[in-house]
């Protein structure tokens, strides 16, 4: 199911879907990773440039393992980590990954999909010791589990808030 | 109950200290939670979030115009690089085509906004390590530049001058004449800052060897800009992925290999210099056109055309009450903020409020390094290392 950032809803631009289907296919960052493991990669879209994977979340791990390792990919610095909330759609969470390889000068977003019912995806610190504070802030904005995190508490809200203001059911103006 | 340290068994001598969050040296208020062996630091962890706002969840319910004035509040001393960001990534979304005048205004008043948050830096930095005076002559000059922000947008902090499709409005005669004076004289001033600092023995005593991390660590930890040039990685967004037309411009990368807190003083002080040669080429080449894109659903009409053209009148009111529609999608957005990468995450559910806005700023990354260059060294020196980072709160809160 692909419900987010379809690149076909400009206007005049429906007709080249395929065409932009075959390209994401023959991307050498999408063909690197299919090597790795055909099922590791559950979609992929361009748009504006950017490309985007969604990943399952039990294979993540293991993807970005790679994704740092190879050679010819080389992303070592996570920008960011960061989550959306499509409430009340089902899977109800996204966490995005913004990875960037400083040699090759690319740029690449992993996407994980995940239920709004106790959602839960493995820590990335492992793999970039970036994640740390960033996985930290979606886990108090957005109350996303990150398992194996070595230190999972509220980064920026009191230790005692109730909620996680991000999600989309959490009133702008807090509880009164 | 506040964040702290757990004791180690057998350590009870140690002292846990909290090291502010009202600490003159902390640059706002960033907590420290110190454990303290005589007067080495063991560990350390830090405790932010006395700033936080939730700018994040009041992008979602604002328009995009409207959000722009939220980006100014973030990095408050780099106000126009948080405009530039964000308008960047919405104009991705949107595929406009902005006019080179503009973006060339864009580029000088970025490379001016460098500037000055560089001055404060120094002034505070230095004045943490002791060397009052360098904070007077900083100030000095950050009040000439802030007086070309007055000049050109209105405000002298948060200018919001950067709109989505161009700039808020034509710059008024006679500004390049302003900031032509101030690049004649800035020159000469950074060589008084290098007099004051660079071979002073007690400066380079509290600086060289100090804060050390390699360029390996400083990439795991997601340090970017000055921080992380400062220990010999060559990464500039404004080099790597040029945007606003960077380039079209010819200028430097500065970098240094100890990865110290000397290391990141002098990177940061020439990369003024290559700014003040950026904001010169700007000046000199700027080119004649408008200064809005062509996009009359989105930039708002002139004052003047709304009281003589009725379709004016109309798109004024369309996007003052509603807003306009972006395409259904998401960008990511990075600009070369005076610390280090800023990245503007937008989703678009094609509504006129974007339906998530998430901001990778600089400082939150650069922060989670602070810990692994402090301990192991003395408490005098953190410090110094907090000032070397050139962290701002405001944006780590959000």
């Amino acid at each position: 199911m692909r419900w987010r950032g379809e690149a076909t809803l400009l206007p005049g631009d429906d007709s080249s879907a395929s065409d932009m289907q075959a390209d994401i296919e023959n991307h050498p960052v999408v063909q690197r990773v299919r090597e790795f493991g055909p099922e590791a990669v559950e979609d992929a879209q361009v748009f504006r440039g950017e490309l985007t994977l969604w990943i399952p979340a039990a294979r993540l791990r293991r993807v970005c393992e790679f994704l740092r390792d190879q050679k010819e990919l080389a992303f070592k610095y996570l920008s960011d980590v960061t989550a959306v909330d499509h409430y009340p759609g089902e899977p109800r969470f996204e966490t995005v990954y913004h990875l960037y390889s400083i040699e090759h000068n690319q740029r690449l977003r992993l996407k994980v999909k995940l239920p709004g019912d106790d959602p839960r995806v493995d820590s990335m610190v492992p793999v970039w010791p970036s994640a740390k504070a960033s996985e930290r802030e979606v886990f108090d904005l957005f109350g996303i589990y990150f398992e194996g995190h070595p230190y999972l508490v509220r980064i920026l809200l009191p230790e005692d808030w109730e909620g996680h203001p991000l999600r989309k059911d959490y009133p702008t103006e807090g509880y009164r | 109950m506040p964040l702290t340290l757990e004791r180690v068994p057998g350590q009870e001598e140690r002292v846990i200290l909290s090291m502010g969050p009202q600490h003159p040296s902390t640059h706002g208020v960033l907590r420290l939670v110190l454990e303290l062996d005589g007067e080495t630091v063991v560990r350390a962890i830090y405790d932010i979030g006395y700033l936080h706002t939730g700018f994040e969840k009041s992008f979602e319910h604002l328009t995009y115009s409207q959000d722009i004035t939220l980006t100014d509040r973030m990095d408050y001393l780099a106000p126009l690089s948080n405009n530039l960001g964000f308008c960047l990534a919405v104009e991705k979304l949107l595929e406009l085509e902005i006019p080179p005048k503009a973006q060339f205004v864009r580029v000088l008043l970025t490379e001016l906004t460098r500037i000055q948050s560089h001055l404060v830096w120094l002034g505070t930095h230095a004045i943490d390590i002791g060397a009052m005076s360098v904070f007077l002559y900083c100030f000095r000059e950050r009040e000439d530049i802030l007086r070309i922000f007055e000049m050109v947008a209105g405000q002298r902090m948060m200018t919001s001058y950067f709109r989505i499709g161009g700039l808020a409005l034509e710059p008024p005669p006679g500004w390049l004449g302003r900031v032509q004076k101030f690049l004649e004289k800035f020159p000469s001033r950074i060589d008084e800052y290098e007099g004051l600092l660079t071979k002073n023995p007690i400066w380079t005593m509290r600086t060289q060897g100090v804060g050390k991390i390699s360029a390996e660590d400083a990439v795991a930890y997601g340090v970017s800009g000055p921080s992380l040039r400062g220990s010999g990685v060559k990464w500039d967004v404004r080099k790597a992925q040029p945007y606003s037309s960077y380039d079209k411009f010819n200028f430097d990368i500065p970098t240094r290999p100890e990865g110290d807190v000397y290391a990141r003083y002098l990177v940061r002080l020439a990369e003024m210099r290559e700014s003040v040669k950026i904001v010169r080429q700007a000046a000199e080449g700027l080119p004649e056109g408008p200064v809005k894109a062509n996009a009359p659903h989105i930039v708002m009409p002139d004052r003047e055309s709304m009281k003589t053209s009725i379709e004016a009148l109309i798109y004024h009111f369309k996007i003052v009450t509603e807003g306009f529609h972006p395409p259904v999608g998401e960008v990511y957005h990075s600009v070369e903020s005076p610390r280090g990468e800023l990245g503007f995450y937008v989703v678009s559910d094609g509504s006129p409020r974007p339906f998530r806005c998430h901001v990778r700023t600089p400082s939150f990354a650069n922060l989670q390094a602070l810990p692994k260059i402090i301990e192991g060294r003395l408490i005098a020196d953190v410090v110094a290392c907090i000032g070397s980072i050139d962290v701002v709160l405001g944006e780590i809160d959000r």
